[in-house]
């Protein structure tokens, strides 16, 4: 018997889902729209929703005001480098994980984990003695080290998750036709985790991109990134939400962009094992 | 070696002595305030004079001073100019941190800056910070809502005088509060406000043993008028209004009094911002009788961190945007009404910046400030909204919270009181004041 | 079938991410646990006085036994702070985890334009906690202008001050929204793997919705539902963004790393900051133990 779905039931699923995603999105979209509205309309009473007069003064000033393209491009290093890094560093340890448990595997899985719960803000004294120590301070290798110590026990646990999935028997029949390990990582490991890797590399780049403890306390001019760009648009004198909602807008929409159409490979893989 | 090559090398070494000069650059720290942004616009004719260039990082009050704290005492020498204020300065001069400022020019004038200002930004006698601009603060009222009520503002009126207008004013259903006023937690948010107007109730921070006094009849005495009026004619949410939201709520009409810097002035009666710019009144910080008006005095001001390898370029900077020239080029394109107010003697002499409606009231409200006598009876510490100390900022913010909380009914003014009491008393004595 | 050969090629495979995160872990822990037995107030001028320093225990700042220790414990804000940070983490774990759970059961239903509706739904995943903070603080929770304050109006109620009336709740609502996406995706690739067929049964033989959900769906996502609580405590528990820019830790949520913060960086007492930072590690472990026992019997099955 096939299973039937009445037109009815679909409908109803529809609504109510559309209705939700849209009362989450709801924010985002307010933002947006109020980017684009001059500062009175932005806090005019009754809200206006559509009917304005649609303006880009407010992404001109923002603009005058701060060289976004330079935070931008700082953001991209910083969360690029940190993830590729990451990934380097991960993809041997995540293997030797999976495929050469020991006896102490789980345990040190488990540690890497801890080392994020360290509070970010205890330690910012001695990281910053040590960054002007090693004049690294607003730089941004100095930011991707940070950011890669940061997230690499994720991508470790992530990659370790589906290099797991991938049955021995694969690994093993390779062995006996005589690959090396080099090979075996290269030409067999890697190709079947590619889905796993991509969605790796994009959890841990819209991590990175959000930072903003290290990155606005660690960088002054040369390597500030975008979440230091919104630093100077909270709360300035006057009307403001206008103002605030673009740049905010061109904080996110990179990324929000970059998610957005990379959301099946993000999705696939983002089960941190949690799918047998 | 042929002429040629002789005059191929003196090329070269021009060439990159001209772009050694116009690739010097100057960091600078600063606070998102308008004067600030504004003064940002108007570097590109600084760096055309000089051929400095100058790179700007604008942060909210807040991460500002988390930011330049942290970089100062780890002399992590992120900044060659950092914006500071009245609190910051003697301190940090007192540590050795900042560049004595003691060989400004001759036609910079430093004996032209505001007396009550150059001795806020010093130690020891030697200035440390050039005031950007100063404040006091003071009343701006609506005249038309006073009118209304029925009311004449005195020049200098007294807490109870306030406290009855705003009530006659307050209008809900018109969306009318009688006043506004910080409740924002944060040393210089509600913090700064609160300790002023302690001062005119007779309160102070500390006795002359550095005892916290909050177990005292003036500082109850302040809470509870300063809740009651509130609640009566405050607007909704008062416990996290700070300078920026009720600056918005007053331009939006929604305030009939505010009692915040003397900067404000200028950003309410500016057409383009405020839809009440023709109908603000300004009057003196109330008072109890007691002899002190509630009014702070306060600077933003530029100091160089000792350590820069660009002290002359950061100097030369400071020397600019300080000057009276710069006054005289904002003046020009903008009006006298939108300079940095407050820094200067010669400004308020100027005929032209006297027409201004809140130049005089201005005047009187700084001179009406004295850090070294800000209490009714006698303190250890310098400052009118603060006290001078390197604990205060963490102590006041933590006490500004509990009033906060109390301000939103989560607590009452006793229970408040109580736990500022016993915090402060336990912050000095971890930094060994007893 | 693991040779001695491949174990130790193993080994050196490893050898990069476990050195890296144990200097990452070793150098700040220790340099923190070295400055919480000292007395070290940079305004008072305590300085540290060269590069070598680190060596020699930082001879210029003096000992102060556990002092710090006791001073951070006895302040009334400790066993406060405290509890917030379990309520924060707590109220965002239950929000996100069964609002999660419908979600993704919604998501799983067939419907027209579902691919349109996750965009829509994992969209607060990519906003910044700054930006999202700034936003929900500014636009929508602020009592005179915030859009909330309109709806209130508009049916008639007083608008409240969210951020001070209701912080907490208020926090939990911002973080929430943050990472309700993530526990979504990851409960939806999980329901999606559930047997179609094991439903469709339970289906013809009558069992109402809310057992087949309580016999069928929620088993089957135990173990997706402990990763989820996992991962989102780990981030949770560093929260610090949302906090700083809606209420600085007024109101009632000043969480353990915000009270670190205070003592660090706007009293600028170091000693006591890192004495402070000791406990939240040693707090942040209890938990982490707590966790992974769970999370490791699940690993296991």
């Amino acid at each position: 018997m096939a299973r039937s779905v009445t037109t009815q039931r679909k409908a109803i699923n529809t609504a109510i889902a559309w209705a939700i995603g849209l009362l989450i999105f709801f924010p985002i979209l307010w933002t947006i729209l109020t980017s684009f509205k001059t500062e009175g309309q932005a806090i005019a009473s009754p809200p206006i929703f559509l009917n304005f007069d649609w303006t880009l003064e407010n992404y001109a000033i923002v603009q005058e005001r701060s060289n976004y393209m330079r935070f931008l491009w700082n953001s991209v290093i910083i969360a690029g480098g940190s993830t590729l890094l990451g990934i380097v560093i991960a993809v041997p340890a995540a293997w030797s994980m999976a495929f050469v448990p020991g006896k102490w595997t789980k345990d040190i899985l488990l540690w890497m984990l801890s080392t994020k719960m360290l509070p970010a803000v205890g330690v910012l004294y001695p990281i910053y003695l040590l960054f002007v120590r090693m004049g690294i301070l607003d730089s941004r290798v100095g930011l991707v080290i940070i950011m890669m110590l940061i997230n690499l026990p994720i991508i470790v646990w992530m990659l370790y998750t589906y290099f797991k999935e991938i049955p021995s028997e694969i690994l093993e029949a390779a062995r006996m036709d005589g690959a090396t390990l080099k090979d075996e990582i290269i030409h067999v490991l890697t190709p079947m985790a590619i889905p796993g890797i991509a969605s790796t590399v994009l959890l841990n780049f819209i991590l990175a991109w959000n930072e903003a403890f290290w990155t606005l306390n660690l960088t002054s001019v040369n390597a500030a990134p975008l979440t230091a760009f919104i630093a100077s648009y909270s709360s300035p004198e006057g009307l403001f939400y206008a103002k605030l909602s673009a740049a905010s807008t061109m904080a996110i929409a990179p990324i929000l962009i970059l998610g957005w159409f990379s959301q099946k490979q993000l999705v696939s893989g983002l089960t941190f094992g949690a799918v047998k | 070696m042929s002429l040629k090559n002789t005059l191929y090398a003196a090329t070269a070494l021009s060439l990159v002595g001209a772009f050694g000069a116009v690739a010097e650059t100057i960091t600078i720290a600063t606070v998102n305030n308008g004067d600030m942004i504004r003064m940002q616009g108007y570097t590109d004719k600084f760096t055309a004079a000089t051929g400095i260039d100058v790179e700007w990082v604008t942060l909210e009050e807040n991460v500002l001073r988390q930011r330049v704290t942290t970089d100062i005492t780890t002399k992590g020498g992120q900044f060659d100019i950092m914006t500071i204020g009245m609190y910051e300065t003697p301190i940090w001069g007192a540590n050795g941190w900042l560049v004595a400022l003691d060989d400004l020019s001759a036609e910079y004038n430093a004996a032209d800056i505001l007396p009550a200002m150059a001795g806020g930004l010093s130690h020891d006698g030697t200035l440390y910070a050039a005031p950007f601009y100063g404040e006091s603060s003071m009343i701006m009222y609506r005249t038309d809502l006073m009118e209304k009520a029925g009311l004449e503002m005195p020049k200098s009126p007294t807490w109870d005088f306030i406290r009855q207008a705003a009530a006659a004013m307050t209008d809900r259903d018109a969306e009318i509060n009688g006043i506004c006023l910080r409740g924002k937690a944060g040393w210089g948010e509600g913090g700064a406000f609160i300790t002023a107007m302690s001062n005119s109730f007779g309160a102070q921070w500390f006795d002359m043993d550095w005892g916290a006094t909050f177990d005292q009849e003036p500082w109850k005495n302040t809470l509870t008028f300063f809740k009651g009026m509130m609640d009566e004619s405050g607007p909704a949410g008062y416990a996290t209004n700070g300078f920026n939201e009720n600056l918005s709520l007053f331009q939006q009409g929604k305030c009939g009094m505010w009692i915040d810097a003397t900067v404000a002035a200028s950003f309410v009666t500016n057409p383009d911002d405020s839809t009440v710019a023709d109908k603000v009144g300004f009057a003196l910080a109330p008072n109890t009788g007691m002899g002190k008006n509630s009014n702070w005095l306060w600077a933003w001001a530029l100091a160089v961190p000792a350590g820069t390898q660009k002290e002359a370029e950061a100097k030369q900077f400071i020397e600019w945007a300080t000057s009276t020239d710069y006054i005289d080029l904002v003046a020009a394109s903008e009006g006298w009404a939108n300079v940095p107010p407050g820094a200067r003697t010669s400004l308020y002499e100027n005929p032209e910046y006297q027409k201004v409606p809140f130049a005089q009231m201005t005047l009187d409200s700084i001179l009406s400030a004295d850090p070294n006598d800000s209490t009714v009876n006698e303190s250890p510490y310098v400052g009118v909204q603060f006290a001078a100390i390197p604990e205060f900022a963490g102590i006041a913010t933590e006490v500004s919270q509990e009033f906060s909380a109390a301000y939103a009914g989560q607590q009452t003014i006793e229970e408040a009181l109580a736990k500022a009491q016993a915090l402060t008393n336990d912050a000095m004595e971890a930094a060994g004041y007893r | 079938m693991a040779t001695q050969h491949s174990r130790s090629a193993a080994r050196l495979m490893m050898a990069p991410a476990v050195f890296l995160l144990l200097v990452w872990m070793l150098v700040p822990l220790s340099l923190t646990l070295i400055f919480s037995f000292k007395k070290f107030l940079p305004l008072r001028g305590d300085q540290i006085e060269s590069g070598w320093d680190w060596v020699t225990f930082f001879p210029s700042l003096d000992w102060v036994g556990f002092a710090n220790y006791g001073r951070f414990v006895s302040s009334s804000a400790f066993w406060p702070a405290v509890s917030t940070t379990l309520i924060l983490v707590g109220g965002v774990l239950i929000v996100t985890v069964v609002f999660g759970i419908l979600l993704a059961i919604l998501l799983n239903q067939p419907m027209w334009g579902q691919g349109f509706v996750r965009i829509l739904v994992i969209a607060p995943f990519f906003v910044m906690p700054t930006v999202s903070a700034l936003v929900w603080k500014n636009m929508f929770m602020d009592p005179n202008n915030g859009l909330f304050s309109h709806l209130w109006r508009f049916f008639g109620a007083e608008p409240i001050s969210f951020l001070s009336e209701a912080a907490m709740p208020s926090i939990i609502l911002i973080v929430s929204w943050q990472w309700l996406p993530f526990a979504t995706l990851i409960l939806l690739t999980a329901i999606q793997s559930l047997d179609g067929e094991q439903l469709e049964a339970a289906e013809m033989d009558g069992a109402p919705v809310l057992k087949r959900f309580w016999y069928i769906i929620l088993p089957h996502l135990g173990r997706a539902i402990t990763i989820v609580i996992l991962i989102q405590t780990i981030f949770l528990l560093a929260i610090f963004a949302e906090i700083f820019v809606t209420t600085g830790g007024a109101f009632g949520t000043r969480t353990l790393s915000y009270l670190i913060f205070q003592r660090v960086l706007e009293s600028q007492n170091v000693g006591l900051g890192s004495a402070g930072g000791v406990y939240a590690i040693i707090l942040a472990n209890i938990v982490a133990i707590f966790l992974m026992r769970i999370v490791g019997k699940n690993l296991d099955a």
